[in-house]
């Protein structure tokens, strides 16, 4: 069963548990995109939202609790984006670059003193017999809730993107904000809405690190994920199930590599922990070299800010 | 033709910072009438109807439709009282289908099977063929208008306000358009009809209201009234047009041979074995719908794509390999279409900018030192000479107005004695008086021996101009023919027809 010291079914368990807090703030952040707005805070909106369900789940004892304090805390920091891009028409690249600075820095003020205690258990899901399933029970029935509940979001945003009038109207305006603006649509108030959902994710995902994979709260938890959903965005050109690939795919290298190292393989640990950020440049280039149809996918007015001159 | 009042405005006003865009505005429109708004660019006619469709709100007046109030606060609001509309540009989504853009436009779309169903029915019905399940982003610009009005028409309109609608239509196109508006009309739907083509307007419309800066000069029945005399209603002036003198032509100067070249444009038209010659003293006008390759001739033209050492020759010479600045030494001047960001650079001021295009030419430069001083004067002489309105040759390039700076680039250019001029849309955005001002000192260098290439999408301005004529379909270029005699329908067939519209059943 074993290769070379790991055990595929184990592996691919923990990879659907490592992928969690990645495809969260990326499938949070594609929505975001398609909306027509970059926001590169995303790290910084994953480690207040780490920080703010730790508190929240450590006081409450419930981290049920704790998942929703993540959530909003995330939401709460991407609402500064939204105002400083939306309605003072600050740079998006910037502004997102700053959060990330100022959420990496609120969360260790925030952090003072909750080193070192543990917070209360995410359970798993009771599946019942599925879980006793060899191997298939292994991988896909013994994992605690917020991972069935991350493929849910997945698979309801693909829908909403796809089969509802609000998603019809959130790809308009990611496309064109002056078309639909004189259609009539209200551009800021959509995209302010995208943006919280983006943070409410990434919250989410930033809890899911602080919460379960590591779980206990240390400065800079969640260690460059937000920069790699961003890049797994792209990565999967814009579609929610690629995201879902994408993040497994990423997930993957991570676990390997901890897999790797644990099983004593001849490769220097640093050049292990360095793969997936080295495998996501390899990726990006990849996807986006040449004029392919991957790059084309991007929304149209990505990035651009929109301000109703007449 | 007047019928029941539809919808009545008076005594709107709508004033922005410095600017007041309509002032005390009143007409009516009849039920199944189609009336038209005339003016120039800047007139007031697009805030008037933005006004109407609930996109602006006006400062002061009433407004009334079907002896109701009227006051749209969005276009939500006003699309439900019976008001649609088709936009100039701006309201097309590329990356989304056709039917996915009709339920955008619409306030309770039906599911998408009935819609698509709803669209194949409503575009047969009036001769629009249209396929609900193809990319807006792969549509012709004809095509893309379709979607707009098939939009409107599946609301059931009581109103339909089209703004420039044919600006980007073939003369085939522009028929097939007018006989769907006809029918519309006689089924009891008002039209408001958008322009500044008088002959069109002539054929189409049952009334007229005419704005200029803001303000209703006339009421006319366009049918009672020639071209030449709305112009002037509409300009408030007396229009000379550009006078031409026969001349003799002399020896070639601009030879172009199996001109191919693979579009620098994402999403652009290559060249296709393109193939002319103008000699000096000659005006060569080349039409086509845009996005036909015209900027891409251009760009091969002035040296910004390089291509075989002898497809573009300058008096004899081969350029075909030489960058913008050889061919400037040789003779060749060019001014694009794009008057922000490609034949000026928008934060530089205008002697910069003249220094850019006039530097190997005027002999601005020597040494790798500027001489600052002449290029003053340069920039200073193609103010005073083309009356371009500025505060000064200090100023940014972006302050000036599109009209103001077409007039400077364009002056810019035919200031450095060229012996070969290429122009792409040289009056585009500019009024009257500057466009019959700039295609005179075209004819004017023309008439000193320069051989010129116009590029333009405006036929009227071809026809004014151009010795010979011909037409940019898909990249290729017809055989160049003398203007005289030549007659609208074969314009339309040399610029590629209706594009398929004759097709019954058309991606069905």
């Amino acid at each position: 069963m074993d290769i070379g010291g790991i055990n595929p079914a184990i592996l691919i368990a923990s990879l659907m548990v490592a992928s969690v807090p990645i495809m969260l703030a990326a499938i949070g952040e594609l929505v975001v995109e398609k909306a027509g707005v970059l926001n590169l805070g995303v790290e910084g909106m994953m480690i207040i939202g780490a920080i703010c369900g730790f508190v929240l789940a450590v006081y409450s004892g419930s981290a049920v609790m704790g998942f929703v304090g993540g959530a909003l805390g995330g939401a709460v920091l991407s609402l500064v984006f939204g105002l400083l891009t939306q309605f003072m028409l600050t740079n998006q690249v910037a502004t997102g670059l700053a959060l990330t600075l100022f959420g990496q820095g609120l969360s260790s003020m925030i952090g003072q003193g909750y080193n070192g205690i543990k917070p209360p258990a995410t359970t798993a899901l009771p599946l019942g017999p599925l879980a006793e399933i060899p191997v298939l029970g292994t991988i896909l029935f013994r994992h605690d809730w917020m991972v069935y509940t991350s493929i849910l979001i997945i698979a309801a945003v693909w829908a909403v993107l796809k089969y509802t009038r609000t998603g019809l109207i959130l790809r308009a305006v990611g496309e064109s904000h002056d078309a639909a603006h004189a259609l009539g649509y209200k551009v800021v108030r959509i995209r302010i809405f995208a943006i919280l959902f983006g943070g409410a994710m990434a919250g989410l995902g930033g809890a899911y690190v602080s919460l379960v994979r590591v779980p206990q709260w240390t400065d800079g938890i969640t260690a460059g994920a937000g920069w790699i959903a961003l890049a797994i965005v792209v990565f999967a050109s814009w579609r929610p199930w690629r995201v879902l690939i994408g993040a497994y795919l990423f997930g993957g290298i991570t676990v390997l590599q901890l897999n790797l190292q644990a099983a004593g393989a001849a490769i220097p640990v640093e050049y292990l922990s360095m793969s997936p950020y080295l495998i996501t440049i390899l990726v990006l280039v990849i996807m986006s070299s040449g004029r392919g149809k991957a790059a084309l996918n991007a929304p149209a007015a990505l990035g651009q800010n929109f301000h109703a001159s007449r | 033709m007047t019928g029941t009042e539809l919808l009545a405005i008076s005594g709107v006003t709508k004033a922005y910072p410095g600017v007041v865009a309509n002032s005390d505005v009143s007409f009516q429109i009849a039920e199944g009438e189609i009336h038209a708004l005339l003016g120039e660019n800047g007139a007031g006619k697009s805030t008037l109807v933005k006004m109407i469709y609930g996109l602006v709100k006006p400062d002061a007046g009433t407004m009334r439709f079907r002896g109701q109030s009227y006051q749209p606060t969005e276009p939500r609001q006003a699309r439900a009282t019976g008001v649609a509309m088709v936009f100039q540009h701006f309201s097309l989504f590329e990356a989304l289908n056709v039917a996915e853009n009709v339920a955008l436009g619409m306030e309770n779309p039906p599911p998408m099977r009935e819609l698509s169903s709803r669209i194949k029915a409503v575009s047969q019905e009036y001769g629009l063929p249209l396929d609900p399940g193809r990319m807006v982003g792969d549509l012709s610009a004809g095509e893309r208008q379709r979607v707009e009005i098939i939009r409107c028409l599946l609301q059931d309109p009581k109103l339909l306000i089209m703004d420039e609608p044919t600006s980007v239509l073939t003369p085939q196109e522009v028929e097939i358009l007018f006989k769907t508006l006809r029918k519309l009309a006689s089924e009891g739907t008002a039209i408001l009809y958008i322009s500044h083509k008088l002959e069109e307007i002539r054929t189409l419309c049952d009334e007229a209201t005419i704005l200029r800066r803001g303000k209703v000069v006339a009421t006319c029945t366009p049918r009672e009234r020639t071209a030449r005399e709305m112009a002037e209603l509409m300009v408030g002036a007396t229009l000379t047009p550009p006078a031409r003198n026969a001349k003799a032509k002399g020896a070639v100067a601009l030879q172009v041979t199996g001109l191919s070249v693979a579009s620098p444009i994402p999403f652009g038209t290559s060249l296709k074995d393109i193939g002319f010659s103008v000699a000096r003293g000659e005006v060569l006008g080349i039409a086509g719908v845009a996005g036909n390759g015209q900027d891409e001739l251009l760009l091969a033209l002035s040296g910004e794509v390089r291509t075989a050492r002898d497809t573009v020759k300058i008096d004899g010479a081969g350029m075909g390999d030489k960058g913008p600045n050889d061919r400037r030494a040789a003779g060749l001047v060019s001014a694009p279409e794009e008057r922000l960001g490609h034949a000026a650079a928008p934060d530089m001021s205008l002697v910069e900018n003249a220094l850019l295009s006039g530097a190997v030419r005027k002999g601005l430069v020597s040494g790798g030192f500027i001489d600052w001083a002449k290029t003053a004067a340069f920039a200073a002489g193609i103010v005073k000479d083309f009356d371009v309105r500025t505060p000064g040759t200090h100023v940014a390039a972006r302050a000036l107005s599109g009209g103001n700076l077409q007039k400077f680039v364009v002056g810019r250019e035919l200031s450095q004695a060229p012996g070969v001029i290429v122009i792409n849309q040289p009056t585009w955005g500019v009024d009257a008086a500057a466009a019959a001002a700039i295609r005179q000192a075209i004819l004017d260098r023309a008439a000193e021996g320069a051989a010129v290439v116009v590029i333009s999408q405006d036929l009227d301005e071809l026809l004014e101009i151009a010795d010979n004529f011909a037409a940019l379909n898909e990249g290729r270029l017809t055989a160049p023919r003398p203007v005289q005699g030549l007659t609208i329908d074969e314009i339309g067939l040399m610029m590629g027809g209706a594009h398929g519209m004759e097709v019954a059943h058309h991606g069905a």
